[in-house]
């Protein structure tokens, strides 16, 4: 048995799942913007690591821990609020290319100035939990309390959204906000409000997807921190369908494992191409997504 | 009470209301008729504040409601019944009719209790998506959503379009019971005239966005000029 939870197989699965979580979460974030306002966020992954720099930063002036990750998410919904209410407000109604460019300047500039004001240099942040595997009989076994607490997060986080949107008041207005504004307007939902909430939980959402990123030794926090999680994450939203959060949390945990798995066993230059055959393949098969309902929409 | 004062509204140039005035009194229907291209959607998407006039008011009782916007009016106590419905087809009956209750100020449960009692036939597929209704229940519950938030004025946008004539009767009957049981300012837009006269008490038939006739119901399917040029009504 020890053997077995050591083995080749079961390491590569459980560091699969964790990354999955992690392109799972930014999924997640991706169809909380596209449903409320079918703006395909290309700066879903710019916008929490600007987030995750003023809250973070605060620990060079010996915040505790916990209370930067507060100000992480607060700056998230700050974020988030300001730049539907300012950037995207403008563009509803318009060519569906238009929100495309904006967002990808935004993209851009936000790297950019994090850049200017914070260098590139690798800011290395401070892990809450150990990210050294657990032994057994002397062997480690691919999870680490710090990679647990990444999936546990993930899942509370997912939990929570699909218990929002499912089960309160509030989220069935964010839902009708999205599938029907006009309607909405006409029964008291005060429409404006639900699409820029959209934006915030999407970016708090991506803020905690960032903090974790950093949080690894490896990375650490830089401008360019989300650019190839965002892929991932941006490949299993399409997979899984943008208008499906269940969908892309699936899709996104099925990829990590994936592609953990041809990393190891293939060549670790290869998993890009197999992640750009994986949403090749399920755009031609199925477009709208593996797991959405809804039929087809114009292109 | 709804009153409308010279309400002018332009799409482009187009004129789709001209100097449009009128008042729906509280507890009577008043019915709005015309033929296609009259103007009638138009008017209800004004009074509901989808649609800014060009010029004029739209008032509550006293209160103004011109420039206000649809979300605030509807929590004012208008509730309009789009045309075509507006039944939100992915979500069940229920959650229909829960987002019909988020400005209601009586409980969610007494309030679906409520309309379940009224449209027993919601109660029964209240789990059911709304796409699997039939026109007739989708009307149901697209009137039991608005009704649900206790509006003090119903606008209803062509309940009839698409029904067979026996599920119109029923739902006309069912309109003048709630406007005579909750005293219910009705605003009621129809193409078919005499569906809609029959429970009328006032009526206002509009010609290309102009008021033609304004008079109590009676009188209106009475005149043989109206029926013939402006109604459709050809014995």
């Amino acid at each position: 048995m020890d053997s077995f939870l050591t083995s080749r197989i079961v390491t590569d699965i459980l560091n699969g799942l964790t990354n999955g979580a992690i392109y799972g979460l930014v999924a997640l974030s991706l169809v909380l913007v596209w449903r409320a306002t079918r703006v395909l966020n290309f700066a879903q992954g710019a916008m929490p690591m600007f987030a995750t720099y003023l809250g973070m930063g605060l620990l060079s002036y010996h915040w505790p821990y916990w209370v930067c990750v507060g100000v992480c998410l607060v700056a998230a919904f700050a974020i988030g609020g300001v730049t539907e209410r300012v950037l995207v407000r403008p563009l509803y109604g318009k060519p569906e290319i238009n929100p495309i460019v904006v967002m990808v300047g935004y993209l851009i500039i936000l790297e950019a100035f994090a850049a200017a004001i914070w260098s590139t240099t690798p800011r290395s942040l401070p892990a809450p939990f150990s990210p050294i595997d657990w032994r057994l009989a002397g062997q480690p076994v691919g999870l680490s309390p710090f990679s647990l607490f990444e999936v546990v997060t993930a899942l509370v986080v997912m939990g929570a959204i699909v218990t929002l949107f499912r089960f309160t008041r509030l989220g069935l207005q964010l839902r009708a906000s999205a599938l029907a504004p006009e309607v909405s307007r006409l029964l008291g939902v005060r429409v404006g409000r639900m699409l820029t909430l959209g934006w915030m939980l999407s970016t708090a959402v991506g803020a905690v997807t960032a903090i974790l990123v950093a949080s690894n030794f490896f990375t650490g926090l830089t401008p360019q921190l989300m650019d190839g999680i965002f892929a991932f994450g941006f490949i299993a939203a399409a997979v899984g369908g943008l208008d499906s959060p269940v969908g892309a949390v699936t899709s996104g945990i099925a990829l990590g494992v994936i592609l953990q798995f041809v990393g190891d066993y293939l060549n670790s230059n290869a998993i890009i191409l197999v992640a750009l055959v994986i949403l090749i393949v399920s755009l031609m098969v199925r477009p709208s997504g593996l797991l959405t309902r809804s039929a087809a929409r114009r292109v | 009470m709804i009153t409308v004062e010279g309400l002018t509204v332009t799409f482009g140039a187009v004129h789709a209301l001209r100097d449009v005035s009128l008042r729906a009194e509280t507890g009577k229907i008043t019915a709005v008729l015309g033929a296609n291209g009259a103007g009638k959607t138009t008017l209800l998407r004004t009074i509901s504040g989808l649609v800014a006039p060009q010029s004029g008011t739209v008032s509550l009782d006293d209160r103004l409601l011109t420039r206000q916007k649809p979300e605030e009016i509807a929590r004012l106590g208008v509730g309009h019944v789009p045309e075509g419905r507006g039944v939100i087809a992915e979500f069940t009956v229920e959650e229909n009719l829960r987002l019909g209750a988020i400005v209601a100020k009586v409980p969610l449960a007494d309030g679906l209790a409520q309309q379940y009692e009224a449209f027993p036939v919601l109660g029964q597929r209240r789990k059911q998506h709304a796409a699997k209704l039939s026109g007739g229940e989708r009307q149901m519950l697209a009137m039991a959503r608005a009704l649900i938030a206790r509006p003090s004025v119903l606008l209803l946008d062509e309940p009839s379009l698409g029904l067979a004539p026996l599920v119109t009767a029923q739902l006309m009957s069912i309109v003048a019971e709630l406007c005579a049981s909750r005293d219910l300012t009705v605003v009621l837009v129809e193409q078919n005239a005499s569906s809609a006269l029959r429970i009328a008490h006032h009526a206002v038939v509009l010609n290309v966005g102009r008021v033609v006739a304004d008079a109590p119901a009676p009188q209106v399917a009475a005149d043989e000029r109206l029926r013939q040029y402006y109604l459709g009504m050809v014995e």
